[in-house]
């Protein structure tokens, strides 16, 4: 139980169904926070959403693990040149990893979160798919997770709208029915952002911009650590107006070559080891590849160690998460894999 | 069904001498002491009364007692408000409550260490003193281990090192088991909470003995003698004075009864195979626990998650303690632990049993079945190999 409207009506829904239901929020960052996730304020309206529905609530302290787990490699990936989704790994290793644990260990038989997205079984084998609401789809920050915690995973709000979810929550009268969704990466604050956060506890560097044709130095960034691939915003335009995209970005080198928006797409993406729902894609196969929580999954064709798509493809960069969904049955996850 | 309470560290019912000493003042004697008629005479010779036999149980004179808002209000006073009255610098130890450490940083204070069972550390002390120190403050029991401090020797150390410096004590958890005016008689400024005896929440006292002085932190009126304006919470007053009386009269009887529970209760979970280190001296449990209270057990149960046990003790009906909790509410790694040597990770497998007056053998024992039950539960489930997880890609 986020403090968010989703987490609300799920652990509504349940209790309602007759579960024994217990409500957790996760203090995960001790420092400022003001994302709309995990707050003080945040635990506040958990707790009250819990005692309106009538379910106990605790507050679990997992801030060592998340800053072992997702904060240091984030940090880490930033100076390596690798960009990560620090919420797909907070899933895989604190939700469905620590938290799933404590609630196997303190004799629970499932762990329930707002996650748009649905887990059903069919024929003894569980098979995670898109949200209902396609616009909301979480299963790209799920796509990591595998049978055995998927057999102890519920998701109450998957097959409803987010509208539904909110007209639930005002039927309810629970306090979280209008809040704004939490947004951006919980630890990052909209104040400071994201520079701020890295360049506390990694040195960041300056870069130069250098044209990918010419190989003429064409500006600097500030951060080139900061800087990912297929990024846009701060590499300015080219003399011709047309806008400048990074095509590859140099840590070590403190170098980002730029291009335009015809050369800042890929046909392969190499991949490290993948997870699978279930049955492994074999190289080979036809599926559907995500790279981004929001964008669009393209056709492709999975190698093993690496995904080809049919059609060029914004840039993947190092770190990012490659959720790859089945061709034959596009809302049901295959696996994931992280761009090498 | 009642739970099995032993939080009473934090808080514990108030005795029915207090209930009934301020009925009275929450109904009929509404007066405010401060007043120039027969209704605040009457009041103010109510909060005369209740001051006197405060000060008579504490051993000092009823000028010397300033009634607070509790005992956090009390230590930040009797630490911020004894610097303000003199200048100079403030040095506490390490484990003292968060009101003193806090008050202390508030101060550009330092803190000096202690050694490895919560006692200030004397040589530390002595080096951390000098003529530019003006107020010490060293509590006289730890209100998370239950240590007593050695504050006679402190006292000492004070007198040879910075002999214009104040002594302040936080003697918050030394009521009701020590002989409270004994214990604080080396102490020139000490702080006190009425509900850790049986009274009501919302009143504390700062004793602050002559020729201590102490800059008031509030500001605003002329109520005990311009150190803490505001008007008196009289009932809240009364009732301190109540249970003060009540908690030290029977107090050798009751700090026995309880420590023979304390005991049937380090004994049980012995009894009971529970593998357990008893947090102070860092040992299997043992039979002296004369350096710490009657009333608290603080142990650590290696292995265990102290989230976890709290949780499975709770939900079968036990009640007790992991230190301080975090304004989320999470509970945050105790810096008593952590001065005392502890690991962060050791920290989060410790925990705190504090029985008081209506603790029973029942509660006891129910403690003892719950938590032996609760530790071998979650140290089996340790023991199982962890789900093989698919390898991070990162």
């Amino acid at each position: 139980m986020s403090g968010g409207v989703d987490s609300s009506v799920a652990a509504a829904l349940l209790a309602d169904g007759g579960h024994e239901v217990v409500g957790a929020t996760l203090k995960l960052w001790g420092g400022d926070s003001d994302s709309g996730c995990c707050s003080v304020a945040d635990v506040d309206d958990a707790r009250r959403v819990a005692d309106q529905i009538g379910i106990p609530h605790h507050v679990f302290n997992l801030t060592a693990d998340f800053e072992q787990s997702v904060v240091a490699p984030y940090v880490a990936d930033h100076g390596a040149g690798r960009t990560p989704n620090p919420c797909v790994e907070c899933n895989r290793s604190i939700k469905f990893g620590t938290l799933l644990d404590r609630a196997r260990r303190l004799g629970f038989e499932a762990l329930a979160t707002g996650h748009h997205a649905r887990v059903e079984q069919v024929e003894g084998r569980w098979r995670l798919r898109r949200g209902a609401d396609r616009h909301k789809d979480q299963s790209y920050v799920l796509a990591m997770l595998g049978q055995d915690q998927l057999a102890a995973t519920v998701l109450p709000v998957g097959s409803l709208t987010k509208e539904a979810v909110r007209a639930e929550a005002a039927r309810r009268g629970l306090r979280t029915a209008a809040k704004p969704d939490s947004q951006d990466v919980c630890f990052i604050t909209r104040t400071s952002g994201r520079r701020a956060f890295v360049g506390e506890r990694l040195d960041l560097h300056e870069g130069a911009v250098v044209e990918a044709t010419t190989g003429a130095v064409v500006g600097s960034v500030p951060a080139v650590e900061l800087v990912t691939l297929g990024q846009r915003r701060g590499l300015g335009v080219a003399v011709d107006g047309r806008r400048r995209y990074a095509l590859a970005v140099d840590v070590v080198g403190r170098r980002v070559v730029v291009g335009g928006s015809d050369e800042a797409v890929c046909q392969r993406v190499a991949v490290g080891t993948p997870t699978w729902v279930d049955r492994p894609l074999v190289a080979g196969d036809r599926a559907l590849a995500q790279t981004s929580a929001h964008g669009e999954a393209a056709p492709c064709r999975w190698l093993g160690h690496a995904v080809v798509f049919e059609r060029p493809h914004p840039l993947v960069a190092p770190g990012q998460t490659v959720a790859l969904y089945h061709a034959s049955y596009g809302d049901a996850v295959a696996g994931s894999a992280s761009a090498a | 069904m009642t739970p099995a309470y032993l939080d009473h560290a934090s808080a514990t019912p108030m005795r029915p001498e207090a209930v009934a000493a301020m009925l009275p003042f929450l109904t009929e004697r509404f007066g405010n002491p401060s007043g120039d008629h027969q209704v605040a005479r009457q009041a103010r010779r109510a909060l005369d009364e209740a001051r006197e036999t405060v000060a008579d149980c504490l051993g000092c004179r009823p000028g010397e007692i300033v009634f607070t808002g509790g005992g956090t209000e009390s230590n930040n006073l009797g630490v911020l408000g004894a610097q303000r009255s003199r200048g100079g610098r403030v040095v506490c130890s390490a484990v003292e409550h968060a009101a003193v450490l806090e008050a202390c940083r508030a101060a550009a204070g330092t803190t000096v260490a202690v050694d490895g069972e919560a006692r200030v550390d004397l040589e530390r002390l002595t080096a951390a003193l000098d003529d530019t120190v003006a107020v010490v403050s060293v509590m006289a029991v730890n209100n998370e281990t239950g240590t007593i401090e050695p504050l006679s020797a402190v006292a000492e150390v004070v007198r040879r090192r910075a002999p214009g410096a104040v002594l302040h004590t936080d003697a918050v958890a030394a009521v009701p088991w020590l002989d409270v005016a004994e214990a604080i008689a080396p102490a020139d400024l000490v702080s006190l909470s009425g509900h850790k005896f049986g009274g009501p929440r919302g009143v504390g006292i700062l004793v602050v003995r002559e020729p201590a002085t102490v800059a008031p932190v509030l500001r605003g009126g002329p109520q005990e003698r311009g150190r803490r304006p505001g008007t008196h919470d009289l009932a809240g007053i009364v009732g301190t004075a109540a249970a003060l009386t009540a908690a030290l009269s029977g107090r050798a009887v009751e700090v026995a009864r309880v420590g023979a529970l304390r005991d049937r209760l380090a004994d049980g979970l012995v009894g009971a195979g529970t593998e357990l280190v008893e947090t102070v001296t860092r040992s299997a449990p043992h039979r002296d626990r004369s350096h710490t209270v009657a009333g608290t057990f603080h142990v650590l149960f290696p292995g265990v998650d102290q989230e976890e046990l709290l949780l499975l003790a709770d939900e079968a009906g036990v009640c007790a303690a992991a230190g301080a909790a975090c304004a989320s509410g999470a509970l945050e790694p105790s810096h008593v632990l952590l001065a005392l040597g502890l690991s962060a990770a050791e920290a989060r497998t410790a925990l705190r049993f504090s029985l008081g007056h209506t603790t029973t053998a029942a509660d006891v024992d129910t403690a003892v079945a719950v938590v032996s039950g609760a530790v071998k539960h979650l140290r089996d489930a340790g023991r199982r190999p962890a789900t093989p997880q698919p390898p991070s890609t990162l």
